[in-house]
């Protein structure tokens, strides 16, 4: 016989019926879009901001002090270095007690005092930026009746604690056992096994936490309203009232003036361009796109 | 009973006698002892710092919640003429937006994730997860830009009346659309925490035991009924997890929510086109004009409550994802 005998391993063609393979295919089409929406979404804002804002980028909006109310031209520069300044005098604050209690926990501390620790670290994270504005505010800014930037300063190295302590403590219980017991077997005391041993071998992973750390508390606005609260004119005196770049935008946005506006679509389209170049040299350092597949 | 008092006894002594010569050692290697103390005395910092946010914001408010009680939570409005402070709009505000963030946000969440762990071409996997936490980064002053100067715009003008035409039968598209509102602000928070809710999700899903899948599929079960009977019951509670996450995070989120929200109270209806405002919002917007005495403290109580109902959240959060590990249990770095 020259027929083709059936394959004994096929299913049967009922096996897939229809309405299983089109259940199928919907879940596929109908997820994929989702995901697709929020890309799409992501792309969208970047064209946005990018379209209204890179046409007023110029020399002036990163070398000049904000034109008077009402007028034209000028720049935010006021903003741009009180960022730096403030950004600067947070990360002095918060990295080192973010690193320390990061090391604590994977190095040092055993038992129920850590594990308190490292629960209300990861409750740093959940609390809204604004509380730690209040609480600074309360704290630094009505006793000392004068909005101030190291008040700002202070509200973001809150902020950026949890992010460096977990990033750390992460990337240090990945530094492999043996190297502190060689360490330890050379005849080095434990400070000096964790400082010359355990922390270069983990350096990249906590400088990208750093980073981290930096890139979300640049954009953070909220608790700068009741701290550094913004100035339009140019101030270096962290004791005083400071310009930043997020709270200029979310004034400028607020403004009834069209210039002032297209200033807001600049900075966010500055403040955009910092954070993504941020995150991409982050994904960069940390292994590339590959090894989160 | 003398027995037991002497076993605690030497058992003390035992354990004072192990920590001294603990402290002995170190003090023979002044380096490490140093070195302890410092991160010690940062330990203490962080763990003062969070103690003291609680505790001062609880002192500071005591003046309103010693007068208002729990009329504090019932009463209208913020009036310095009459010293009477509430915040039940707010609380109305609060729950409304991230209510209406949540239901969006979760569906979508969950279908963007299982999309990356399921159908995802593996070479497409990395860089679309890191679009989609690249939303998580952008500041929301920006969105708030954003839904300010584009998006309000556009609800007043197409979106609502578009609303409003087909499905004004429904009580939440009712009155002249205004574009800010709770609709807007409810819509932007939805962005902002679909990152976190698709990336736990995904982190979520990809613990599910490879066998388990091979097993239904080795069966001959469709990829939808591997979804269906496994990838879904088995995530169940860490998806539970993210979607209280994210509620955390949008209940807390104040730039954005106070550009587009509109800040004014309007009677509680389910009229999605109202303005009003939320928790955070409130405090944005009253803590300049709050003069010392019920008034400040007042702000501050709002603080108070919206540090209680994010705490709550977390740890709820926290014990759902409790067996993920890792940093995605904790939050993740978002």
């Amino acid at each position: 016989m020259s027929q083709t005998t059936a394959n004994p391993f096929e299913p049967p063609r009922s096996a897939l019926s229809l309405r299983r393979q089109i259940a199928t295919i919907l879940v596929v089409v109908v997820s994929g879009l989702f995901a697709l929406l929020a890309v799409a979404f992501l792309f969208y804002l970047i064209w946005y901001v990018t379209q209204q804002g890179s046409a007023y980028l110029n020399l002036d909006f990163f070398t000049q002090t904000p034109a008077p109310i009402g007028g034209t031209g000028g720049g935010v520069v006021t903003a741009i270095v009180g960022s730096v300044l403030v950004v600067g005098q947070a990360s002095l604050i918060g990295i080192p007690l973010g690193l320390l209690t990061g090391i604590y926990l994977s190095e040092i501390g055993r038992g129920t005092f850590a594990s308190a620790v490292r629960f209300l670290v990861d409750m740093l994270t959940g609390i809204p930026s604004i509380i730690f504005g209040l609480f600074i505010w309360i704290l630094v800014v009505v006793p000392s009746h004068s909005f101030s930037g190291i008040a700002g300063a202070f509200a973001l190295a809150i902020i950026m604690i949890p992010t460096v302590t977990r990033a750390s403590e992460e990337v240090l219980r990945l530094v492999p056992h043996e190297l502190r017991e060689a360490s330890a077997a050379l005849g080095a005391t434990s400070s000096r096994t964790i400082l010359r041993v355990v922390l270069p071998a983990a350096r990249n992973g906590i400088v990208t936490g750093i980073f981290l750390a930096i890139a979300r508390v640049a954009g953070e606005t909220a608790p700068l309203l009741m701290t550094a609260f913004g100035t339009p004119f140019f101030n270096t005196n962290l004791a005083r009232p400071i310009d930043m770049l997020p709270l200029r935008i979310f004034n400028f946005t607020l403004s009834p003036y069209d210039a002032q506006i297209h200033q807001a679509y600049t900075g966010s389209f500055v403040l955009m361009l910092l954070v993504i170049l941020a995150s991409l040299a982050i994904r960069w350092a940390t292994g590339g796109f590959r090894r989160q597949a | 009973m003398a027995l037991l008092v002497s076993t605690v006894a030497a058992a003390t002594q035992q354990r004072g006698r192990l920590w001294w010569k603990q402290v002995r050692l170190l003090a023979k290697r002044p380096g490490d002892l140093t070195f302890r103390i410092l991160t010690l005395v940062m330990v203490w910092v962080v763990l003062l710092v969070v103690v003291g946010v609680a505790s001062v914001l609880l002192i500071s408010s005591w003046p309103t919640i010693q007068t208002f009680g729990l009329s504090y939570l019932s009463n209208e409005a913020f009036d310095p003429i009459h010293d009477i402070y509430g915040v039940r709009p707010a609380l109305f505000g609060t729950f409304v937006t991230s209510a209406f963030a949540l239901v969006f946000a979760v569906p979508l969440g969950i279908g963007t994730a299982l999309f990356l762990v399921e159908f995802c071409p593996r070479a497409l996997r990395g860089p679309l997860a890191f679009l989609i936490d690249a939303l998580a980064a952008i500041p929301s002053v920006v969105i708030g830009l954003w839904g300010f100067l584009a998006f309000a715009p556009w609800l007043q003008k197409t979106g609502e009346p578009w609303l409003q035409h087909y499905l004004g039968w429904l009580p939440f598209f009712q009155g002249t659309p205004r574009g800010l509102g709770l609709l807007a602000a409810g819509c932007v928070l939805t962005v902002m925490i679909l990152p976190i809710m698709t990336s736990i999700s995904r982190e979520v899903l990809s613990t599910v035991p490879v066998e388990q899948r091979e097993g239904l599929l080795a069966l001959g079960a469709t990829r939808w009924e591997v979804i269906r009977t496994v990838l879904l019951p088995y995530g169940r509670v860490g998806i539970a997890g993210a979607a209280i996450l994210a509620l955390g995070r949008a209940l807390g989120e104040t730039i954005a929510v106070t550009l587009v929200i509109g800040n004014q109270a309007a009677p509680p209806s389910a009229n999605l086109f109202n303005t009003g405002y939320t928790l955070a919002s409130v405090i944005a917007n009253q803590f300049g004009e709050a003069t010392p005495g019920l008034f400040m403290a007042a702000v501050l109580e709002a603080g108070l409550l919206l540090l209680l109902i994010t705490l709550l959240t977390n740890i709820l959060a926290r014990l759902l994802l409790a067996r993920l590990g890792g940093q995605k249990a904790r939050g993740g770095l978002l």
